[in-house]
């Protein structure tokens, strides 16, 4: 086993370079990713070293972005976008909705779109408009897409590599927040399916979900929690669509309680789905209803007012003494 | 630029003169096969639109009038090209090997697609796209990769690709065509813009979406463009040889404007007379480009035997089309989950195994 202590952002960028070198095919697009490296350093060396056909500065376009890859994908390439802030994502919506999502079920079969699609997301940074949001729902609505997001930076070494390999599109979701996070890193064995949930946090009172960078807020309030008494379960999604259900189920069955904890607004959400498919498949073990913490439903706050906005444990743990009062 | 009159003789303009020889190294039997497709597809069309009518068909996109833009485009480019249609492209795909009820079977709703693009019996001609200029995009994004991959750009006309995306003066309004022109110029791309200009975005008039014509805008992007009579066959041919040449070779990427008529209705679910006049309907009729091809076929020594041969190849497309389209089987319910994704998908599972015991559950079970 090779273990390898690293950032968040150098797991990536570590990922998309194994995938590179596994396959020829594998071509990385996006604004500012060659030279520069991205906004965030998640591509830095790779245009030097791989060349500017295989890591392309693309014109600042993001629907021609997605739409020139979808025909690259159609020569056989597995392109590897990288959109530069989540807000910037929606010039190339009708690209990724209507057309990437839906091209293997129009041609019934006879493509595939071996697309990726990755989205730094999420706030925590204090950035201006735009640069702080989490659009998953919008993705993980549409029929034909894959949507995940690591939480780790073992994760995010495999997933990257996993949905690269995937012949369906992925919108792959990173905790932008978490890029400087350090972990151990095992560049030897995978951790778990791309679209397995997991069980992070063994847990007999209270089972809390959740994804991306809302993992840690959980493991925080966990931590808080059982200081006071209470043992709680965290499970990592990891896999937002589809959404591998039995390890929260599983737990909730133990536990009777589940909090579920996102930073995007609460109104249509990934959440609310998970909260009423949870209730039908373990509405006997419920002991209360599920609970949900999100974001506030207005635009993302202005930076000074993030940290009203973004749940934090406190909320977390609000939310877990509310379904203990059951 | 035009080489034939209205009345179908044969007039090149000044812009025409440098094209001549591609015209005119053209055989008869060339010619004629022009002519053919072009009366043969209006037979089709006319019939697709009575099945529409007769409620056989959801929806029909007639492509009356459009028939010399298409075919003579259709017939430029060379079998190892890829062709991304809009959605009224039907002597296009015909041309290139398509079962012209494949067209229909999509517009009748028993799929969304209709064909395979990547069997050699299609001539690599992509599905229909019903969202406007997004197929622009997808060409271009195929063009990058016959590039990367060295297929194009060697100097060999035989053997470089090229891509031809069809698209009208509607869809040049959205954004991504104009994105489609950028990555195009920047990555030099082997792509021929085909724009239709039939003056009529469903209600609203080309006059709406450009005060100039619309070839000028791809100087804007430094892409050669050329706007040819898109009622003349001959100059749909000899424009896009021209260019798809140039651009698999290496030139980068190249744009037309055939300035054409659409002379039916946008689709079967359109009235025009609500917002065109008659006056205009019949100018552009005595514009007719199959009547225009006739006539010059006709002054060449084309006999009645050649166009009554036509006209019953027309008639025997239509007649079977007819037969064979309403004969289509139903899709099977448990398709809608089969190719969503391509690999397994447990929402897929398990909502495709309710369906089917939801079915079953019925008096008599359909299963």
């Amino acid at each position: 086993m090779t273990l390898e202590t690293m950032p968040f952002a150098r797991a990536m960028n570590a990922g998309l370079r194994r995938a590179m070198e596994e396959d020829p095919r594998v071509l990385l697009m996006g604004e500012d990713i060659g030279k520069l490296g991205g906004v965030f350093r998640v591509t830095e060396h790779l245009q030097r070293d791989f060349g500017e056909k295989r890591v392309l500065d693309t014109p600042l376009a993001e629907s021609g972005i997605v739409g020139t890859a979808i025909g690259l994908a159609m020569t056989g390439f597995r392109p590897v976008i990288e959109i530069q802030f989540d807000g910037f994502v929606f010039p190339a919506f009708d690209q990724i909705t209507t057309q990437l999502a839906k091209l293997t079920n129009r041609h019934e079969g006879a493509i595939t779109m071996p697309v990726v699609i990755r989205i730094p997301y999420g706030g925590h940074i204090g950035a201006v408009e735009h640069h702080q949001e989490s659009p998953e729902a919008y993705f993980a609505h549409t029929a034909g897409l894959r949507v995940v997001s690591p939480s780790t930076p073992n994760d995010a070494y495999w997933m990257i590599q996993d949905a690269i390999r995937s012949n369906d599109p992925v919108i792959f979701m990173e905790p932008k927040s978490r890029y400087w996070q350090k972990g151990e890193v095992d560049t030897d064995n995978r951790p778990a399916p791309l679209h397995a949930s997991r069980l992070v946090r063994p847990g007999t009172d209270v089972t809390l979900v959740g994804h991306g960078a809302m993992v840690s807020v959980l493991l925080q309030a966990a931590a808080i929690a059982e200081g006071e008494g209470t043992s709680c379960a965290v499970v990592d999604v990891r896999s937002l669509s589809p959404v591998d259900y039995d390890p929260i189920v599983e737990s909730v069955r133990q536990t009777g309680r589940m909090v579920w904890a996102q930073e995007a607004p609460g109104v249509a959400s990934i959440g609310g789905d998970i909260a009423a498919t949870v209730t039908e498949r373990a509405f006997y073990s419920l002991e209360a209803p599920v609970m949900r913490v999100s974001g506030y439903d207005v635009p993302f706050p202005p930076a000074k007012l993030e940290g009203t906005y973004l749940p934090d444990a406190d909320r977390v743990l609000d939310a877990v003494d509310r379904a203990l009062a059951y | 630029m035009r080489f034939l009159e209205p009345d179908g003789s044969y007039a090149p303009t000044p812009e025409a003169e440098p094209l001549r020889e591609i015209v005119e190294g053209a055989d008869d039997a060339l010619l004629r096969q022009m002519y053919r497709d072009m009366a043969v597809i209006r037979a089709f069309d006319q019939q697709a639109t009575r099945l529409q009518r007769q409620g056989q068909l959801a929806l029909w996109p007639p492509s009356l009038g459009q028939e010399a833009a298409q075919v003579g485009s259709a017939r430029a480019a060379r079998p190892q090209d890829t062709i991304f249609p809009s959605y009224r492209e039907h002597v296009v795909a015909k041309i290139r090997g398509v079962d012209p009820v494949n067209i229909l079977a999509l517009m009748r709703g028993t799929t969304h697609g209709g064909w395979d693009p990547t069997d050699p019996a299609n001539g690599n001609t992509r599905l229909y796209t019903l969202v406007l200029g997004t197929q622009t995009l997808h060409a271009t994004g195929f063009a990058m990769g016959l590039g990367f991959d060295g297929r194009a750009g060697t100097g060999d006309v035989e053997r470089d690709e090229a891509v031809v995306v069809y698209y009208g003066d509607g869809a040049a309004s959205e954004g991504d065509v104009h994105e489609a022109m950028v990555f195009a110029a920047s990555y030099n791309t082997p792509q021929l813009f085909f724009l239709q200009n039939n003056q009529w975005a469903i209600s609203v008039p080309v006059a709406t979406q450009s005060r100039g014509p619309l070839a000028d805008r791809s100087a804007g992007y430094g892409i050669p463009s050329l706007r040819i009579d898109g009622n003349d066959v001959l100059a749909s041919y000899a424009a896009s040889r021209m260019y798809l040449d140039e651009a698999r070779t290496g030139g980068g990427p190249r744009a037309i404007e055939a300035v054409t008529y659409r002379m039916g209705a946008h689709t079967t679910s359109d009235d025009p007379t609500k917002y065109r006049g008659r006056d205009e309907e019949e100018s552009w009729a005595r514009r007719d480009p199959i009547a225009r091809m006739r006539a010059f076929l006709a002054s060449r020594g084309a006999d009645a035997a050649f166009f009554a041969d036509v006209d019953a190849e027309g008639e025997a497309l239509a007649a079977d089309a007819r037969q064979r389209v309403v004969s289509l089987p139903e899709p099977d319910p448990d398709s809608m989950f089969a190719h969503v994704y391509s690999e397994p998908h447990a929402l897929m599972e398990r909502q495709a195994a309710w369906l089917a015991e939801y079915e079953a559950s019925f008096e008599g079970g359909a299963a």
